[in-house]
């Protein structure tokens, strides 16, 4: 953590490049952005996040801000929190919405989709228990709509249960009243956002040009 | 269906002989009559001077005006064969799915043109640019516009537009180049065109047609944004093709040598006044729908025709300030969809949809149709081979290498990158329609001399790329397995999941710090949400302006039907409706057991009970009282719209037609009186024929009396109830007419449920003046539903029938209203008794019962 120097030259981007498929140019304006994020520090933390000005109106500010300091979404097969992160973390997780590359095997292709859809999933599965509760579910939902300012909160929880039981009515199939579904693990979150083409659109445009400036 | 189909083409052909040698035959009798009319092709002009020539030596009785009629006759008669003719075509689904219906079409307009031909021996009938371009075009372009996908594109818009734009005029300069290199070549003989006059006809034929490509498209489903880039191209070039013509339209006015920089500069600032200026006379009009629908909340029932005719307007204010109408009216149907959707009344907004499409789809009829007619005209017909072929070659060629060239720079910079068969789709969908007809017709013939070559090339184009490639683009895009369009159901998950996913890419570009298309649209729909929707929408519609919730209530609704449609299965809606009152019952007696029994828990019970008691189900539990509520609601439309229409439905809507604005259920007091009586008639026959089998009631051969009793005693080894009219088994349809009158009789109270009718069979002469048990409780008045029409037609009469109720049994109807019913018989078996009594033979199928 926090491996990288303040000012760091090529030869440290390289491997950073080959882990994550980013250009040394977007690591390059990444690593400004970083910078700028910090203000010069080797690490961020949440406060550093919360003051980012444009993403004060976004509704699951929270669960993005939490994904950053995940340890499941760096690679590594680490668990839990942590308290700061260091650029390669913050390159590392930016790397899940890198386009994929023009040219890709079938297999590589499945490969990426999930990896997009594990960020995804654990954006909901804050308990790390690979299973998305009815709780963890209602939460999300209810921050995912609490900004519309127009429903209620009871109807964000209501909307939440019905999608739970869609899913369990999809999954499960037909389901006595008495039996009980626990959540939806990865497996059945893979098989439910099947249509979702996920590999085309979880992916932004990181230019190779610096527009930090025009960005607060 | 195939002969069927024949027939109805033949007759057809037939109606239209007679529609055709008519006009002849008035016109015939206009020369007779002295006037020094010739037979001419304008009818029109016969009209007036018929008026006056006509000289009246009395009152006639019946005349035979066809001149004061002509005109709209003659329309609405299109119309109508035109209509049939997609009619004919469409009933044979094996032949529309190999060959797109616009090609069909247009070979209809072939057949009729050719019968005008042989019947007229001229071309009366023409597409001409006045009628397509103001009363056929706008509707096509309207729906386009009001049914855009907007997201999806905005977010090709850029791809689009170079296409559009840069492709369109691409097609234009190097057709007309082309052809004018060839001419130079002498590769067309000898022709007097000149290069500006190539340069027009190239721009004429460069621009893709909406109507052509909707109608291909629509039918072979590819892929969205394949579909947008096509169609968004084909909407949007049309600005192009405008200036493109208007400019080159003045140049070969102005002549060759008067051309300079000026009026080059000129021209190509027309395009971005013509093109800019149209699409901001749209949005005016598209604000000006959205805020005039915030206040219509008072005349809904003509709130639908703003849009028409603002939609209408706006396509000629654009016109008449010569800047691109067909932009001006889609940016007019793409902008105000959102807003007139919420601020309007639900029933409005499927008025305006299901209009929407009636009317772009019966004007794309007729535009194919008469695309085809057009054709069979002598006068058009100019045949030069290498100027028409090579048309055709260069139009296509130019068409992929501009698709492809283009296509080639965008993907440098799109996310997603057009693959290669997409392309050759694209290319290959390049097709041109009745725009390119009608600018053709339009063309100057002092100014062009080869003015009909240019027609009949044009119209050649059009059919090449509407019937040929639209016959093939299906097994093009088989064959090259282009991404077709997935099958979308509305799920709420993937709806959230989406939401969730939006949000998640622009929090990632802002903590980027990345400005992307994300980035964009959330600040736009920032803007959108607290400026534009505050002023354009209603508040009331604000509220509701949420796709999760959205998903979420249709879901429900959804949920309802079935659960509706499966009650009715099951014999009766009330299945449905007891059963949920049963449960209801169950799980408010058990929260609130619950409830006490843990009294000292928090008062948030909701949460607190499903967490606790952690082994029931807590999600199946909880939703199914969620749903449970949504369906107590919407069942209860539902039930009240199946009962209105299965049953007594023929007073009610005649009532309609008195009042324009008011679509009330009547109250009026003798009305209801009819309605039941009229319904108890019904109902009788009902019964009677049901038990009678399929004989009528009338039909009953005489018995005696002995006979009679005779079965009794085989009656009575049953029940009581049986047997007391197991041995009536026919008394009661020949006394049909005596129930009848004592149903007449029957004073009803008015206003205790006369709309849904099915009640009334279960009241009894006896019983007429007191008021039945169970409309006497009256909160049963609305909540209770009789029984489905399927129920209601096989009623309870015989043992079997009797069996077969029995779940009914512990439904609203309470079992006395069911012992009830078998009180009459008794009683009428006495009284039939006295008269001549008609013992019906034994329906063979009752002897099984006994």
């Amino acid at each position: 953590m926090g491996a990288l120097q303040s000012s760091p030259g090529r030869p440290e981007y390289s491997d950073l490049a080959e882990k994550t498929g980013f250009s040394f140019e977007q690591i390059g304006v990444l690593h400004k952005r970083f910078k700028q994020l910090s203000h010069n520090e080797e690490t961020l933390r949440r406060d550093h996040f919360n003051e980012i000005d444009d993403l004060a109106f976004n509704p699951i500010r929270a669960q993005i801000i939490e994904a950053f300091f995940d340890r499941r979404n760096f690679h590594q097969n680490g668990e839990g929190k942590v308290q700061e992160i260091g650029f390669e973390e913050f390159v590392v997780v930016m790397s899940h919405f890198r386009p994929p590359s023009a040219h890709m095997t079938e297999e590589q292709r499945g490969k990426t989709r999930r990896e997009k859809l594990r960020f995804l999933f654990n954006m909901h599965d804050t308990d790390n228990d690979g299973i998305i509760t009815l709780e963890e579910y209602r939460h999300v939902v209810e921050e995912l709509l609490s900004r519309s300012g127009t429903l209620e909160k009871e109807t964000a929880k209501c909307i939440a249960d019905a999608a739970m039981l869609e899913v369990a009515s999809i999954s499960v199939g037909h389901m006595e009243p008495d039996e009980f579904y626990e959540g939806i693990t990865f497996e059945h979150f893979l098989k439910l956002l099947e249509r979702f083409e996920i590999e085309s659109r979880m992916i932004i445009r990181f230019l190779n040009m610096d527009t930090t400036t025009l960005c607060k | 269906m195939l002969r069927c189909g024949y027939a109805l083409f033949w007759l057809l052909g037939s109606v239209l002989l007679i529609c055709v040698v008519s006009p002849v035959k008035g016109e015939a009798v206009v020369t007779r009559e002295g006037s020094h009319l010739k037979l001419s092709e304008s009818s029109h002009s016969n009209e007036s001077q018929h008026g006056h020539s006509s000289n009246i030596t009395g009152i006639p009785i019946i005349s035979f005006k066809w001149h004061h009629v002509e005109t709209p006759y003659l329309v609405a008669f299109w119309v109508l064969v035109s209509f049939l003719g997609k009619l004919v075509i469409e009933a044979n689904h094996h032949v529309t799915s190999v060959i797109p219906e616009s090609a069909l079409l247009i070979c209809f307009g072939f057949i009729l043109g050719g019968m005008i031909w042989a019947a007229d021996k001229v071309q009366t009938f023409r597409l001409t640019p006045t009628v397509f371009f103001f009363y056929l075009l706008p509707q096509v372009i309207l729906d386009a516009g009001y049914h855009m996908p907007n997201k999806l594109f905005f977010t090709n818009l850029g791809g689009i537009l170079v296409h559009a734009v840069i492709g369109t005029c691409w097609n234009a300069a190097s057709l007309g180049l082309s052809l004018w290199g060839c001419q130079m070549g002498g590769a067309m003989g000898d022709l007097d065109i000149g290069l500006l006059q190539y340069l027009l006809f190239g721009s004429l034929m460069a621009a893709v047609d909406p109507v052509a490509v909707i109608a291909v498209f629509e039918q072979v489903h590819v892929n969205d944004v394949l579909f947008i880039m096509v169609f968004g191209e084909s909407l949007l070039n049309d600005g192009v093709t405008v200036v493109l013509f208007n400019v080159f339209d003045a140049f070969v006015s102005l002549g060759g040598p008067k051309i300079d920089a000026a009026e080059i500069i000129k021209g190509i600032v027309s395009f971005f006044v013509v093109a800019f200026g149209g699409s901001l006379v749209g949005l005016v009009f598209g604000l000006l729908i959205s805020l005039l629908t915030r206040c219509t909340k008072n005349i809904q029932i003509i709130e639908p025709g703003f849009i028409f005719v603002l939609g209408y307007l706006s396509y000629l204010t654009a016109e008449m300030l010569s800047l691109s109408a067909i932009l001006s009216i889609v940016f007019c149907g793409m902008c105000c969809q959102k807003y007139i959707n919420a601020n309007m009344d639900e029933n409005s907004v499927q008025t305006v949809r299901y209009a929407m499409k009636a009317f772009a789809n019966g004007s794309e009829t007729i535009i194919f149709v008469f695309l085809g007619i057009s054709a069979i005209d002598k006068v058009i017909w100019v045949w030069n081979t290498g100027f028409i072929l090579l048309t055709l070659l260069f139009v296509l060629v130019y068409r992929f290498i501009g698709v492809f060239f283009l296509t080639w720079i965008l993907n440098r910079y799109r996310l997603v990158p057009l693959e290669f068969v997409d392309q050759v789709i694209m290319s290959y969908g390049g097709l041109r329609g009745a725009v390119a007809y009608g600018l053709a017709v339009m063309l100057d013939e002092n100014k062009i001399k080869e003015k009909n070559l240019m027609v009949c090339t044009t119209l050649i184009v059009v059919y090449f790329t509407v019937i040929l490639q639209g016959i093939t683009m299906k097994p093009l895009v088989m064959w090259l397995k282009v991404k077709r369009a997935a099958v979308t159901e509305v799920s709420l998950l993937e709806k959230l999941t989406n939401k969730m996913f939006n949000h998640t890419l622009v929090a990632i570009e802002d903590i980027s710090g990345q400005i992307g298309h994300n980035y964009m649209r959330s600040k736009w729909k920032y803007f959108e949400e607290n400026w534009m929707s505050w002023i354009l929408m209603k508040p009331s519609a604000r509220k509701k302006q949420d796709q999760v919730f959205d998903v979420f209530h249709q879901l429900n609704l959804k949920d309802a039907m079935e659960y509706v449609t499966e009650g009715e299965r099951r014999g009766s809606l009330e299945f449905v409706r007891n059963e949920n009152s049963i449960i209801d019952f169950k799980k408010k007696s058990e929260s609130e057991s619950f409830d006490i029994n843990n009294a000292n828990m928090s008062n948030d019970h909701g949460a607190m009970s499903t967490t606790s008691r952690d082994p029931i189900p807590s999600v199946s539990l909880e939703m199914h009282e969620q749903i449970m509520k949504a369906v107590r609601e919407a069942e209860a439309i539902n039930a009240h719209h199946l009962l209105d229409q299965h049953l007594y439905k023929s007073r009610k809507q005649h009532r309609h037609r008195f009042s324009r604005s008011h679509f009330d259920i009547n109250r009026d007091e003798k009305e209801v009186q009819e309605i039941f009586q009229r319904t108890m008639r019904n109902r009788l026959k009902s019964f009677t024929s049901a038990k009678m089998g399929v004989k009528p009631p009338k039909t009953i051969v005489k018995h005696t009396q002995k006979e009679q009793q005779q079965k009794m005693p085989n009656g009575k080894s049953m029940d009581k109830a049986k047997t007391s009219y197991s041995g009536d088994e026919g008394s009661e349809g020949d006394s049909a007419s005596g129930y009848d009158q004592s149903y007449m009789r029957a004073t009803y109270r008015a206003g205790a449920g006369i709309e849904n009718p099915a009640f009334m069979p279960d009241l009894d002469p006896m019983d007429l003046l007191q008021i039945p048990p169970w409309l006497g409780e009256s909160e049963l008045d609305s909540s209770m539903v009789a029984l489905s029409h399927r129920a209601q037609v096989d009623l309870p009469r015989t043992p079997s029938n009797l069996r077969r109720l029995a779940p009914l049994r512990i439904s609203t109807r309470s079992t006395d209203s069911f012992t009830l019913e078998n009180i009459p018989d008794t009683q009428q078996m006495d009284s039939d008794q006295l008269q001549p009594p008609p013992p019906p033979p034994r329906p063979p199928r009752d002897d099984g019962y006994v």
